[in-house]
């Protein structure tokens, strides 16, 4: 009988209960699927592209960083095992050279020391990469009101990671006719958001939101110490790079310690089923 | 089974020890000379995979302590401190994260073959039950630590999840409130969390040890589910077991390492990787996957507290299991008929989990046009969870007790032996039926 009563309840909310689910007034937010590139980090034997990765910094350096912060990096970071300025000359990445030499190219805010007024110092391998704001209502008020994203776990943070990356730096584009984009936006169909309130065209409002970030990226607008060509599509796929070694720095101590996991875990499986054989071989099971 | 112990003390100090604390005794009797069914095949194994992976959370999750900050600003950066500049704390970490999930995978698979095998029914309901009690206990540790990391997911997850206590009636809101430690999911809230997911394993872990004691009295179940009658049914744990649990448990090991090494990110939900901010709220709320089924349970109610209180059942059904099943033929292999149903649950199983990761009134059939029926279109998530519910709580309720009054199972064999004659071990010496396979 409980069981009945069980269902009959059930049944009886459904009717009396309405439009209750949660996510019912879910808005129809929209994106494109970000453009699949190949990296040479991906798959279990990846590595990331050291020159590439170099290559990003200097993107996020010269472009990014006006506006992101990245507060879980360190400058020591960029020599580290794994990182795009390593040199096995130099296990302890704060000794050096180009890493301190990159170190000092930035200003970073200290105390002074004897007097505790505060001051501007070169970085040293140690610092924390600074923040282009002094807090976060700073750089919402000087962004239209709302925080530039910190990029530290960015290829981690969003669906699609580097992909997702390289197609926004690369996705702005006109919006269509129909589409009113308020000054201070911009249309770009990878990122996230609903467009139904701008469109006035036929059929349903077109894939993507507005973005407050301009388009950051333009033909030379950085010089690669490499001779690269700096296209917009080299630079967003460069700085996708150095993001996504960003947000996973021991991905390469990770794959490599994987590998001797597995060839041990297979020789070990393979003597205990050997070791299984032998044992039950006069038992009837 | 038990009982009368075939333990002989060697030395002077374990018999010195055997009449003051027979710890050996103890210790011989449970993991060594344990009469075990012979027939038991890869399933039964993963008992010893939970075992295994129950201590590796509670080892990585005791280093992780001693890095981990308990408070909302600096809770998310301490992990990817641990993750960036705690020695191998990447390893440490990714273990724990995917650990929970490969423990959920073990957890299921054990209960799915209780459920076949029908090991819950008597004289086993005891062990059932202290196993259903260690389920729940790993979901409530699972949501705490889930909320410790601090992103986005974890934070929000908190929030809706404790707001289901506010559902019950006059007392609810206040019991929230006492859960929170405040008004809000906040500090307090990080902290006690903390020490709960601390705390609750260890309770697992003694829950676990009765689980074991519980075991050893009727001993084990097989695929027959027909009851030992006979020494020659049984061989002791060690070696037998032992090295049939450890090759299952060293293949586990290398999908668990799939994972921690090749796929760390895989089962997580990337918008945990953003700090917690209470007033952003991501685009949709989803539990880790091993609890979407009954995410899907309780959003499949339009009534907030009826979908608690349908939330609560499913797992609470479980502890009345054994006195719903009518059945006196405990193993599956011989009722052809609820084999049928059982494989539908585990199918309806998956369904809620799929349902439990889509918004409502995202459309199973995107395109397809169906009529809207009550409060929602039919080719909606929120039907197909309905049915999928509707099924859970049908199998339990319904087909099983019917099913066992109605049904004509097939003959079962007289013991475990019988059906094993065939087996080349069995024939006599000298006739070798299969060269290839011996020695």
């Amino acid at each position: 009988m409980l069981r009945k009563g069980f269902a009959f309840a059930a049944f009886g909310l459904f009717m009396l209960g309405g439009p209750l689910a949660p996510g019912k007034a879910l808005a129809a937010t929209t994106q494109a699927e970000p453009t699949v590139l190949s990296w040479s980090f991906e798959g279990p034997f990846g590595k990331f592209d050291k020159e590439q990765v170099q290559r990003g910094y200097k993107v996020y350096r010269e472009v990014c960083s006006a506006c992101h912060k990245m507060d879980l990096m360190y400058f020591r970071n960029l020599g580290q095992k794994g990182g795009p300025f390593y040199d096995p000359k130099y296990p302890n990445p704060n000794q050096s050279p180009v890493v301190k030499s990159l170190a000092h190219d930035i200003q970073v805010k200290d105390i002074d020391s004897d007097t505790g007024d505060p001051i501007s110092r070169p970085a040293m391998p140690a610092d924390r990469f600074p923040a282009p704001f002094a807090n976060d209502v700073a750089a919402a008020a000087s962004n239209g009101g709302k925080a530039p994203p910190d990029l530290s776990l960015m290829a981690k943070a969003r669906e699609g990671g580097p992909n997702y990356i390289y197609s926004l730096l690369t996705g702005f584009r006109n919006p269509p006719p129909g589409l009113t984009i308020p000054a201070g936006k911009y249309y770009n169909p990878y990122f996230a958001g609903d467009l139904s309130g701008q469109w006035s065209g036929h059929g349903p409002p077109p894939e993507g939101g507005m973005i407050a970030m301009p388009p950051p990226l333009a033909p030379g607008k950085v010089t690669f110490d490499d001779g690269k060509p700096s296209t917009v599509k080299q630079e967003a796929m460069d700085v996708a790079a150095f993001l996504a070694w960003a947000a996973e720095p021991k991905m390469e101590e990770r794959k490599a310690f994987g590998l001797g996991a597995m060839i041990y875990l297979l020789i070990f499986s393979g003597l205990l089923y050997l070791s299984y054989r032998r044992i039950w071989k006069n038992v009837a099971h | 089974m038990s009982g009368h112990s075939t333990y002989e003390p060697k030395t002077g100090f374990e018999r010195w020890l055997d009449t003051r604390l027979p710890i050996l005794r103890f210790a011989n009797d449970t993991i060594v000379t344990f009469p075990t069914p012979k027939n038991l095949n890869y399933w039964w194994t993963f008992g010893g995979v939970l075992a295994m992976m129950l201590g590796i959370q509670i080892v990585t999750g005791i280093i992780l302590a001693m890095h981990y900050v308990p408070h909302v600003d600096y809770a998310f950066n301490s992990v990817q401190r641990i993750m960036r500049d705690v020695n191998y704390g990447w390893l440490v970490r990714y273990m724990h994260a995917n650990g929970a999930s490969m423990f959920f995978i073990a957890v299921y698979i054990h209960m799915f073959r209780n459920l076949y095998y029908g090991s819950y029914k008597a004289p086993r309901e005891v062990l059932w039950i202290l196993g259903c009690v260690i389920y729940l206990l790993m979901i409530m540790t699972a949501f705490f630590g889930y909320v410790l990391p601090w992103g986005q997911m974890s934070f929000h997850g908190a929030v809706v999840i404790t707001n289901l206590i506010g559902a019950l009636p006059v007392v609810g809101p206040s019991i929230t409130t006492w859960l929170w430690g405040g008004f809000a999911v906040d500090d307090p809230t990080l902290n006690r969390f903390f020490s709960l997911h601390y705390l609750l394993p260890f309770v697992i872990a003694g829950v676990v040890g009765l689980h074991i004691w519980a075991l050893h009295v009727p001993g084990n179940n097989n695929p027959t589910g027909v009851n030992v009658t006979s020494p020659q049914d049984t061989v002791p744990f060690h070696p037998y077991y032992t090295v049939k649990d450890g090759f299952a448990i060293s293949l586990f090991l290398i999908m668990f390492a799939v994972f921690v090494f090749y796929l760390p990110d895989s089962l997580g939900e990337v918008v945990n990787n953003v700090p917690a901010n209470p007033l952003q709220t991501p685009q949709h709320i989803v539990p880790e996957w091993y609890l979407l089924p009954f995410y899907a349970i309780l959003r499949a109610v339009p009534n907030k507290l009826m979908g608690v209180i349908l939330m609560f059942g499913s797992i609470g059904t479980l502890f009345v299991l054994p006195w719903l099943d009518t059945s006196k033929v405990r193993s599956m292999r011989y009722r052809p008929t609820a084999r049928i149903y059982f494989f539908i649950f585990i199918f309806s199983c998956l369904v809620l989990g799929v349902c439990g990761a889509h918004a409502p009134d995202d459309l199973v059939i995107p395109g397809a046009t169906a009529p809207q029926f009550l409060d929602a279109n039919l080719d909606s998530y929120v039907w197909l969870s309905r049915i999928g519910a509707l099924y859970y709580f049908a199998y339990f309720w319904l087909i099983t007790p019917v099913l066992g009054l109605t049904e004509t199972p097939l003959p079962a064999p007289d013991s475990i032996s019988t059906p094993v004659l065939s087996h080349p071990a069995a024939a006599p010496a000298g006739a070798v039926s299969s060269p290839e396979k011996r020695g």
